[in-house]
């Protein structure tokens, strides 16, 4: 209870100077899943069913820009933002939105927040209710928050004009979109209660290279003109470099690397991020690569390594790494990394 | 990525127009169709048809075989039989249309709730399923009929609880994997509230498979009814019934075979066309389970 | 120059559909000359799967071989009776696909699926055993002998492709298809695999067509390079000449297209305005035309044939023809 008052003081002190700059705060979040029943679990006397998928994450989205979110599968950057949104179940942590901080978990708590961040979907089509149409689709958000009264026909009309997409497409189902189209009605029922913050998972997964500019562009122009923040979670290295104002690296669900996206591509800090780099192809034939970059595979969740948790794969592991386990400091103004050693002072 | 996209597609079946053409174009279902509509236009129009009352007795014509006065004979009481099979119709679908409604509905609430609640909610619903399955349909009629006695109500109570599980199982694992889909996900991000999400998303797709199961269950419970009946356990006397009119076929098969063929005929027509019409529809509106 | 492996000559596959007739191949030609790597690129739609189903002859019921010849070491595919074909596949042709969880049967274990493609070979099966381990070794499995007796579910994504890839190579095949075999990997895994193909060639004698929409592992991995669009090829050449001195404006516009060759960062990233053409109604004039930037008097109206850019560089634009 001390305790609790005691972050409380300082969390409002810190409130009264960042309170303009940061949209969302996340602090200490941490996912964790269970692995066995609870039966099963008594039966094979396992004292800990739980894995963590997200542990101790904390980081700030600030209003009008970028943040990346970068990691491969199982890194749990899905799960963090779906936590973010309450979809998931927090086992500890906070979040505060817009000053205001999050206190319980029920969907009611999270609805307000439900309506200031839009997610979109990897996979337009799939996250679309196959048997709504588009104008259904579109509206829905309005019906969600007690808001029908509006004229939703001019709404739903105005969304698609935003998006650039004809009117005709109103009475479609989304299996008679296409792809591109897909993805346009997903960012227009993102827009529709103008959020302020959209997460956007993978937005250009499964999109050809000459037509997920479309996507990214339309986002940027709509972000210039409606100030919005966009969370981008990808593992798409080339496109989060072009569009991100900031980025951080997951690895085993926790942050490896955080800082401004242009200097973590110049100088990245951590040796996974270097690792992360190095592994993408460059559509150049005079750049081949004669070695194939970082070593071995993803731990698993339900076997974490002992001190740090990159110490097998890393190219420039020392002794008091295999033991030691990193936290994730500041190493320098704005960039954070968890690394004994990291690659920027050596 | 066309992987993803494949296994998060949800099939959908034709609709409206499409869906009657090929219905009319499979022979099987055009002719169950045919069936049901006749069985159905007789329950409906019983009054214009028959020309006696089902109950009005004339002891001194008993047994008597077809004739202009009465068209399939008449039974040891004299009733006319064919006016008896009409009206036995209206109530043989009434009573199927009641029941299966019901299991129908209360199928789907529990279904759903079972998977889209949580885990304990699904775990009991299951072990009620599971038991009420276990029963011997015939046996639990019997003791439900001597607890409450025979009744109408009683055969329609009997048909809902043991159909129940039937729908509440297909609509569960059905719930279950729809849960899983990102436009679940993505309505439940928009602030969407369980029901909502139930009534809006889940309902409208999983009500397809159900309502394929249903008109397929409809001759079980005509049989169910019908077999009732003929026990003596079902429809009361003298209410029409095509079971009890088996029944006194049965007894006085020295006396005419027409009551027999008269109680038996409408069952087995009508069971064929429910049964072809079910079949037709399910290969059209759910192609995964056609046979090829 | 040593006759090819594969030799494809002005192929022409249509698919008849409800909406009529789907030109999905149009006088497609290309070659694989022996141990080297193909890379085929092309974004969805451009008839890259269609093309290696042709291959491997396991195209679908509705397709229809309008024109041209498949020569896999000198004989024609096309005209292969089904006994020959089966003889030929896995044996001298073998493929690695692109979910190795979908190629992999998963209720058998690797052991037994390994074995089992040897079903030709004479030899005791603890022989065909000791192949299978040290093949498996050598696309970098740990603990063969131990994990050979695993199932398909038992091992990761980036595992199972080096699998598929073991089970693609124990037969020592002449051309080994690879479609977009790295798409359902992380990009570390891709990394890994991509290397181990490169170390792989130097051990076998055989050729790869690599198929995949990723520009970057192109220029990593192949020799040659053939540039597909709307089911037409429309340029090909060695990969250094392709990736430096690209004349097709298609190939200029997707590879300005591809964010990691853009070096200074920009919000505003290029496209391809335009959609593909409908490939059951098309346009007269060279494919390209309706979203080319330099499209000019004879584009509209006249299909262009197959120019010369430079030694083994071909492009079809009236521009190259006309300098």
């Amino acid at each position: 209870m001390r305790w609790h008052q005691a972050t409380l003081l300082v969390a409002s002190g810190c409130a009264m100077v960042e309170a303009q700059a940061n949209l969302l705060e996340v602090e200490g979040a941490r996912v964790r899943f269970r692995t066995l029943g609870f039966l099963r679990a008594l039966i094979a006397g396992a004292k800990d069913p739980y894995i963590d998928a997200v542990l101790d994450v904390s980081f700030a989205v600030r209003a009008g820009e970028t943040f990346g979110l970068v990691g491969e599968s199982g890194s749990g950057k899905t799960t963090l933002v779906r936590a973010v949104l309450g979809l998931v179940d927090l086992w500890s942590g906070r979040i505060r939105f817009d000053g205001s901080e999050i206190v319980d978990r029920s969907d009611a708590a999270f609805k307000p927040i439900r309506r200031q961040i839009s997610l979109m979907f990897q996979d337009p089509q799939a996250s679309l209710s196959p048997r709504k149409t588009v104008r259904s689709s579109i509206t829905e958000p309005f019906i969600i928050h007690n808001m029908a009264d509006r004229d939703l026909e001019a709404e739903a009309r105005e969304l698609l004009g935003m998006v650039g997409l004809p009117v005709g497409l109103l009475d479609n189902y989304p299996h008679q979109l296409s792809g591109g189209q897909a993805r346009r009605v997903g960012v227009a029922r993102a827009l529709a209660l103008r959020p302020k913050l959209i997460i956007a998972d993978e937005p250009t997964a499964g999109l050809d290279v000459s037509v997920q500019g479309e996507v990214l562009n339309l986002m940027n122009e709509l972000q210039g003109r409606l100030g919005l923040s966009y969370v981008i979670v990808t593992h798409n290295l080339p496109v989060i470099r072009h569009v991100s104002d900031r980025l951080a690296i997951m690895y085993l669900g926790r942050f490896v690397e955080e800082g401004p996206t242009a200097a973590i591509f110049a100088r990245p800090l951590h040796p996974y991020t270097l690792g992360l780099l190095g592994a993408v192809p460059q559509p150049d034939p005079d750049k081949r690569r004669e070695e194939p970059g970082l070593m071995g595979e993803v731990p698993s969740l339900n076997n974490r390594p002992r001190g740090c948790e990159f110490h097998a794969r890393c190219l420039y592991v020392q002794e008091r790494c295999r033991v030691d386990a990193p936290v994730l400091t500041e190493v320098a103004p704005g960039r954070r990394a968890a690394c004994h050693f990291p690659l920027a002072g050596s | 990525m066309a992987v993803i996209a494949a296994a998060g597609k949800i099939e959908i079946g034709p609709r409206g127009a499409g869906a009657w053409r090929r219905l009319l174009s499979d022979p099987l279902g055009a002719f169950g169709l045919a069936l049901v509509l006749l069985v159905v236009a007789i329950a409906i129009f019983a009054d214009l048809l028959a020309q006696y009352s089902p109950t009005q007795l004339d002891i001194r014509n008993r047994f008597s075989g077809p004739n202009a006065a009465h068209w399939l004979g008449s039974d040891h009481l004299g009733r006319d039989t064919f006016s008896r099979v009409v009206y036995g119709g209206r109530i043989a679908l009434w009573v199927s249309l009641i029941a299966v409604s019901l299991s129908l509905s209360i199928g789907l609430v529990l279904g759903m709730l079972a998977g889209y609640g949580p885990r304990w909610l699904d775990n009991t619903l299951m072990l009620v399923f599971d038991a009420v399955r276990s029963f011997p349909t015939i046996m639990f009629a019997l003791a439900v009929v001597t607890i409450l006695g025979p009744s109408l109500n009683t055969v329609i109570f009997i048909v809902v609880v043991t159909t129940i599980p039937v729908y509440g199982r297909i609509v569960r694992t059905q719930t279950l994997s729809l849960r899983t889909h990102e436009f679940i996900l993505a309505e439940r991000a928009l602030g969407a509230g369980p029901f909502r999400v139930l009534l809006h998303h889940v309902l409208p797709n999983v009500i397809g498979p159900a309502l394929i199961l249903a008109s397929m269950e409809i001759p079980v419970v005509i049989t169910i009814e019908a077999g009732l009946s003929f026990l003596g356990v079902g429809v009361r006397p003298p209410t029409p019934s095509w079971g009890s009119i088996l029944n006194d076929g049965y007894a006085f098969i020295n006396d005419t075979p027409w009551l027999i063929i008269a109680g038996g005929a409408p069952v087995v027509i009508t069971t064929l066309g429910f049964t072809f019409l079910g079949e037709a529809l399910r290969d059209i509106f759910d192609p995964r389970l056609r046979r090829e | 120059m040593a006759a090819p492996i594969l030799d494809i000559r002005n192929l022409s596959i249509s698919f008849a559909t409800p909406r009529g007739s789907v030109d999905a191949l149009r006088n497609v030609s290309l070659t694989v000359p022996p141990d080297r790597i193909v890379g085929i690129v092309g974004e969805s739609g451009c008839g890259k799967t269609t093309l290696i189903s042709a291959v491997m002859h396991l195209l679908a019921h509705n397709a229809i071989v309008r024109a041209g010849t498949i020569q896999f070491e000198g004989t024609d595919v096309l005209t292969m009776t089904e006994d020959r074909l089966r003889d030929l596949r896995g044996r001298r042709m073998a493929m690695v696909f692109q979910d190795p969880m979908t190629s992999l049967n998963p209720v058998v274990s690797i052991a037994t699926q390994m074995i089992d493609i040897q079903y030709r070979d004479a030899g005791s099966t603890q022989d065909k055993l000791q192949r299978a381990v040290a093949m498996l070794r050598k696309v970098g499995i740990p603990d063969p002998e131990q994990r050979i007796q695993g199932y398909p579910h038992q091992f990761s994504g980036g595992m199972r492709q080096r699998i598929s890839i073991a089970m693609a190579l124990l037969m020592n095949p002449a051309l080994l298809i690879a479609d977009e075999p790295t798409t359902a990997l992380d990009v570390t895994m891709e990394a890994q695999i991509i290397h181990l193909l490169r170390q792989l060639r130097r051990e076998f004698k055989g050729s790869i067509l690599f198929v995949s929409h990723n520009l970057g592992l192109i220029a990593e991995l192949c020799d040659e390079v053939v540039v597909m669009y709307a089911g037409e090829v429309v340029e090909q050449g060695e990969v250094r000449e392709l990736f430096h001195h690209a004349r097709h404006p298609y190939t200029r516009l997707l590879l300005e297209c591809d964010p990691a060759r853009i070096a200074a960062t920009t919000r505003r990233l290029p496209t391809i305005e335009g959609s593909l053409p409908d490939l059951a109604n098309l346009p007269g004039g060279c494919i390209f035309a309706p979203r080319c930037p330099q499209a000019y008097g004879p584009c509209a109206s006249e299909a262009p044939g197959t120019y010369a850019v430079a030694s083994g560089h071909t492009a079809r634009c009236f521009r190259v023809r006309d300098g």
